[in-house]
């Protein structure tokens, strides 16, 4: 008889697995829907940062040149498409900033501006401050005519220099993904791994499993193996739509996205070990997702993946920091953004690895077979 | 005439069976033969050990005491050589979800590290053209015959067949006993439990009563029948050349129904 080969059957189970996990639609939903909706939804609102909402009156001159060089101010949103009268009640409302309105110019005279600012909003000053800093130059601008034509110089009171530096802009969505690549690791590794190894035992899958030759680090190994594949994948999609649809940095493009994925892997088989644990005190499906949920839901919510520990109040941030996902996801923004190798986050990788062994000791005590 | 009746080897010893679970003594010593080729029923009422019997010897269960040899091999010492020749169904096991047949001959081929065209085996029990459909939408009788058809991937000595009736209606169970027969016709021995009777005696080659953990009796449904009557057993009411499932079976048809 030909000697019976193990990596043969564990490769078969990792293809059944693979197979059932593309079938399953909560895999699917909680590895790719969700992560994706996440990131559209935050790419889109956090998108430009700050920005004032100016209302731009009637009968407003939009065609001289001080209104296009607003339009042009990336902070300045320019709205034109409502009534006096909604305009101002928004403005009243404080869901307009202010209200703007320019007279056309006449030459020889001064430039009439109006604005109308609202106690409602406090983004009013950013306006101001704009628009002080577009009155320096064209009044700069008319200085410098008046000095060609006359001997006497007048002082400058101040000599205004601007240079900007040129460096990489830290996108929302650079915060966004690497938080929302975590959670769809977490989310995989312990709902899905939970749920597989429950429902095997309780519907005897495991059990005539064992009537065969097959060991059962070859059951194990093989499951792994296959959500090891399908998290990958689904890690490397969320790359690429947020680096090609939303502009994620990568700062060094393929090692970068290789590093995450390393660092994907890792996590994984951590929350792997949760969805052992869980798998072995369930007592049937109905208990998988409350328990889930305790594993899932404050790391979720307290790991950096919608927005950074340091908001949090000095006692919260020790909670965070005790998680694993927030160094997962700490792990992942450093190299992402930072152009960190993987060397650079052995502090992150060490927290993990004690993690891991914790968790493993006790999936061993609470793993049941049958 | 059938394998049965030409060879009388054991292909299967157990002496001395003891299995307790904490406290309680499932099996208490049970000891019997299977012969290489027949169909040999183990009969009994629930929680008699019938199972737990079937499980030890297929290599699911610890034994507490006593001895078995499968096809040669020491259940102590050769477990890995007993799976490889044995082929098991389970009462009531699941198969892997979201797999369609075909994906799951595949599997267990993979499982019993050998290449088993999934066709060739779903031909076997005549579910060629249920080859992508999932196990849970089948219905009573082919989700038997699949379970059988996993059975015989590793081409198996000895099959192992944990009520595969039970549920079935009339056409479905001696459709399943036909299969059955043809199997241990191509030379594989079948270890069957059952509750039902008639079942056991058009069936089993042998038949052993367990009860309360023992065996009380092994012998063929035919000697069996003999000593009863011999002993001055009479039934009640006249027997009838016929019963009621023959009336069904010839109201109904043969021919069985998918559904």
């Amino acid at each position: 008889m030909k000697k019976y080969s193990n990596t043969k059957a564990t490769l078969a189970i990792a293809k059944a697995s693979f197979r059932a996990i593309l079938r399953s639609p909560s895999a699917v939903v909680f590895t790719l829907a969700f992560p994706l909706i996440f990131i559209v939804v935050f790419a889109n609102i956090g998108g430009g940062g700050v920005s004032v909402d100016v209302g731009v009156a009637k009968g407003c001159d939009t065609s001289g040149r001080f209104y296009q060089q607003l339009k042009s101010r990336k902070l300045v949103n320019l709205i034109t498409d409502q009534s006096t009268e909604d305009m101002n009640k928004n403005l009243a409302k404080g869901q307009i900033d202010a209200i703007l309105d320019l007279k056309p110019l006449v030459p020889m005279q001064p430039l009439e501006v109006s604005v109308q600012y609202s106690k409602a909003s406090g983004k009013g000053e950013i306006l101001k401050s704009i628009l002080n800093n577009m009155f320096y130059y064209v009044q700069s601008a008319e200085l410098a005519k008046i000095q060609a034509y006359s001997p006497l110089k007048i002082p400058e009171a101040v000599h205004l220099k601007e240079t900007t530096v040129s460096g990489r802009a830290y996108k929302y969505i650079d915060f966004i993904l690497p938080g929302q690549l975590g959670f769809s690791i977490l989310s995989s590794g312990v709902f899905g791994t939970a749920f597989v190894f429950l429902s095997l035992r309780l519907t005897l899958v495991i059990k005539r499993f064992f009537a065969t030759p097959v060991k059962r680090y070859s059951i194990v190994l093989g499951e792994a193996l296959a959500r090891m594949c399908f998290s990958l994948l689904g890690a490397l999609f969320i790359i690429l739509v947020g680096h090609y649809l939303f502009g994620f940095t990568l700062i060094h493009g393929v090692v970068t996205v290789l590093n995450m994925l390393v660092l994907s892997a890792f996590g994984l088989i951590i929350f792997m070990g949760f969805g052992f644990i869980i798998s072995g005190i369930a007592k049937n499906e109905g208990t998988v997702p409350p328990l889930s949920n305790i594993i899932t839901m404050p790391q979720f919510l307290l790991s950096g993946t919608f927005f950074s520990v340091t908001a949090f109040p000095k006692w919260l941030q020790y909670v965070s920091n005790a998680l694993p996902l927030t160094h997962l996801n700490n792990a992942m923004r450093l190299v992402a953004f930072e152009g960190a190798g993987l060397g650079d986050v052995t502090h992150q990788l060490l927290i993990l690895l004690i993690w891991l062994v914790i968790v493993y000791a006790v999936a061993v005590k609470t793993f049941k077979w049958e | 005439m059938h394998f049965y009746a030409m060879a009388k080897q054991p292909i299967i010893t157990v002496k001395n069976l003891v299995k307790n679970y904490g406290d309680f003594a499932a099996v208490k010593g049970i000891s019997f033969e299977v012969y290489e080729g027949e169909i040999f029923g183990l009969l009994g009422p629930n929680g008699a050990g019938k199972t737990t019997t079937l499980e030890v010897i297929e290599t699911l269960r610890e034994k507490t005491s006593g001895e078995i040899t499968v096809d040669g091999f020491n259940i102590e010492t050769d477990k890995n050589s007993i799976k490889q020749r044995i082929g098991v169904q389970l009462q009531a096991a699941g198969y892997y979800p979201n797999l369609n047949l075909a994906e799951l001959i595949e599997l267990f081929s993979g499982l019993y590290g050998i290449d088993k065209s999934p066709m060739e085996m779903l031909e076997k029990v005549a579910l060629t053209d249920k080859a992508k459909a999932k196990y849970k939408d089948l219905s009573g009788g082919q989700k038997q015959r699949f379970s059988i058809a996993t059975t015989l991937i590793n081409n198996p000595r000895i099959i192992f067949l944990d009520e595969p009736t039970t549920g079935l209606d009339p056409q479905a169970r001696r459709n399943l006993w036909d299969l059955i027969r043809e199997i241990r016709d191509q030379g594989t021995t079948v270890v069957i439990t059952t509750h039902y009777m008639d079942e056991a005696e058009v069936l089993c080659d042998r038949v052993a009563f367990v009860d309360g953990g023992h065996i009380i009796g092994i012998d063929t449904p035919d000697h069996f029948i003999d000593q009863l009557v011999a002993s001055g057993f009479e039934r009640k009411k006249e027997v009838k050349l016929a019963n009621l499932e023959d009336v069904f079976i010839n109201l109904t048809g043969k021919e069985w129904r998918e559904g």
